[in-house]
């Protein structure tokens, strides 16, 4: 009887793990099968580099380069301003704090990544965009600048909390040999602790590239939605996920522009795909 | 000469009584062995000299403690400088993840004085100092980790020397190191007491014996014994000391 137990509780578990990879892989092979056979009709040159985005138009364009950079820009600002708050507020709470203090910093940081992305947009939309265009006597508070600050803020906790535990990890005894030679405190985290952690740090980082390029309902709500190359970061941009989520309404079921937008989708599935497999064996390594 | 001398020493850990009254003369360049068994308050004394004891947020302390002229608890003293002044090895071999060369540059690198050659020129003389040079001279910018533990561990000592101390402090610098490499440390500390006055706490009987100069016999917080290594290993005065010694507890 024990063994008859023993071998369902396996098989059932085996059929979860399985079913878990299935369900996966056919996500991934739809989003190809879907997306491809646009290259029939459009060259991938053209579609990578192409800066016009008219799916609709008679004439239609398929060139993603202006959504690639929208989602770049927007990226690469949020982790212009995640990574030294992030890296300062680790270093605070792993290193400078006092326990009690330490105590609450940690859970609240954690949990500023459970609010929903919505109501981070939410938030961008009515309070921060309008206090943005008044701050620089812009037309509209809804582009790239104020998108990717709501987007630091949003991958703010992971980084933190990635780099407090890469912090965590350093032995303890690597502090004691640094203040021992005469290191003040802050010596032994720019010389030893932040060095020590170096792969934990990037691996953070990346971690954070990777859950920022792939936001969708920040950038949508806050963006500003323009399929143009900004010529500076306070104009409006339509990163590659928010054009997918706000066009596939429109689209016809597999003719060009749907096919476009899951081509969108391999190339976002691609690069978070690169950035989690450079994190973990970041991780790995050490 | 009396090189480290500790008054009315008293240390607290919250309602714990760590360190009782303890009043120590030190020699100078000798080497002073701290023996006793486990929690009776040794390292922790080694770590008064050093100030390592700060970072504990409940620790209390009152007496004082003199190294050289200066009491090491006045609210203006350098803490930088007295490190550097009083080096500590510790346990288990800790370098860091680092050159050869950087791991013993580091305390120089930190102290922002030095220049290029005379940090090069003092990396050489504290690695030879440490009995380590010629193991190394041909690889000073390979990774520390890949040493031995016995290499190691002089590493950590050349990256004391570095800073030009007074006083060395060991903290059980052998309990992890195996018998040959053991032994080199010993020779080595030995050598180096021309240099150096020496405090080293130790679990192990024999090595204080073989050592050491002085030895001071620690129970319960309390410094029950101090003396003459030789004379408190053949003829010693406390019954507790003669206890342990023999091997009845520790």
């Amino acid at each position: 009887m024990k063994k008859l137990y023993d071998s369902l509780f396996y098989l059932i578990t085996l059929i979860c793990a399985v079913g878990t990879m299935i369900m996966l892989a056919g996500i991934i092979i739809s989003i190809f099968n879907e997306g491809l056979p646009l290259f029939r009709h459009v060259k991938i040159w053209d579609f990578l580099f192409g800066t016009f985005w008219y799916p609709t138009h008679a004439e239609a364009e398929f060139g993603i380069s202006t959504l690639i950079v929208g989602s770049l820009v927007v990226t690469l600002g949020a982790l212009v301003i995640a990574i030294p708050l992030g890296l300062g507020s680790a270093i605070f709470i792993s290193e400078i704090a006092p326990a009690w203090l330490r105590e609450i910093c940690k859970p609240l940081i954690e949990l500023l990544a459970g609010i929903p992305s919505v109501v981070y947009g939410l938030f961008g939309m009515a309070l921060l965009a309008p206090m943005i265009r008044q701050l620089f006597h812009l037309d509209s508070g809804l582009n790239a600048f104020t998108a990717a600050i709501i987007l630091g803020l949003m991958v703010l906790p992971i980084i933190s909390s990635m780099c407090e535990d890469a912090l965590q990890s350093v032995p303890k005894a690597l502090r004691e040999a640094s203040l021992a030679l005469g290191a003040t405190r802050w010596e032994t985290i720019t010389r030893v602790l932040i060095p020590a952690s170096r792969t934990g740090v990037i691996g953070g980082v990346l971690m954070g590239f990777g859950r920022a390029i792939g936001e969708t309902m920040v950038v949508l709500m806050v963006a500003g939605g323009s399929a143009q190359m900004p010529k500076s970061i306070f104009q409006s941009v339509r990163p590659m996920t928010a054009a997918i989520s706000a066009e596939m309404g429109e689209t016809v079921f597999r003719d060009i522009h749907y096919q476009s937008l899951f081509a969108i989708a391999i190339v976002l599935f691609i690069i978070t795909f690169g950035f989690s497999l450079l994190s973990e064996t970041m991780g790995r390594k050490r | 000469m009396v090189k480290i001398k500790t008054s009315n020493l008293n240390l607290h850990f919250g309602q714990n009584h760590v360190l009782k009254n303890v009043n120590l003369e030190i020699e100078e360049k000798k080497i002073t062995a701290i023996i006793g068994p486990s929690g009776c308050g040794k390292s922790t004394l080694l770590r008064t000299f050093n100030r390592m004891n700060d970072f504990k947020d409940d620790m209390k302390i009152s007496g004082s403690i003199m190294v050289g002229d200066q009491d090491i608890y006045l609210d203006k003293i350098d803490l930088s400088h007295l490190r550097a002044k009083v080096g500590m090895v510790f346990q288990k071999p800790n370098p860091f993840p680092k050159s050869i060369y950087k791991n013993v540059s580091y305390g120089l690198d930190i102290q922002g004085k030095f220049s290029k050659s005379e940090i090069q020129a003092k990396v050489e003389e504290s690695l030879c100092a440490a009995w380590l040079w010629e193991e190394v001279k041909d690889r000073l910018h390979s990774p520390a980790m890949s040493l031995s533990g016995g290499q190691q561990q002089r590493l950590c000592i050349a990256r004391a020397l570095a800073n030009s101390p007074e006083v060395l402090l060991l903290d059980e610098p052998t309990s992890a190191l195996d018998p040959q490499s053991t032994a080199r440390i010993e020779e080595l500390c030995v050598a180096l007491k021309q240099r150096v006055s020496i405090l080293i706490v130790t679990h192990n009987i024999a090595q204080a014996g073989r050592i050491s100069d002085y030895t001071a016999f620690m129970y319960l917080g309390e410094v029950v014994e101090y003396a003459d290594t030789s004379q408190m290993f053949t003829v010693p005065k406390d019954k507790r000391t003669e206890a342990y010694l023999n091997g009845v507890f520790g």
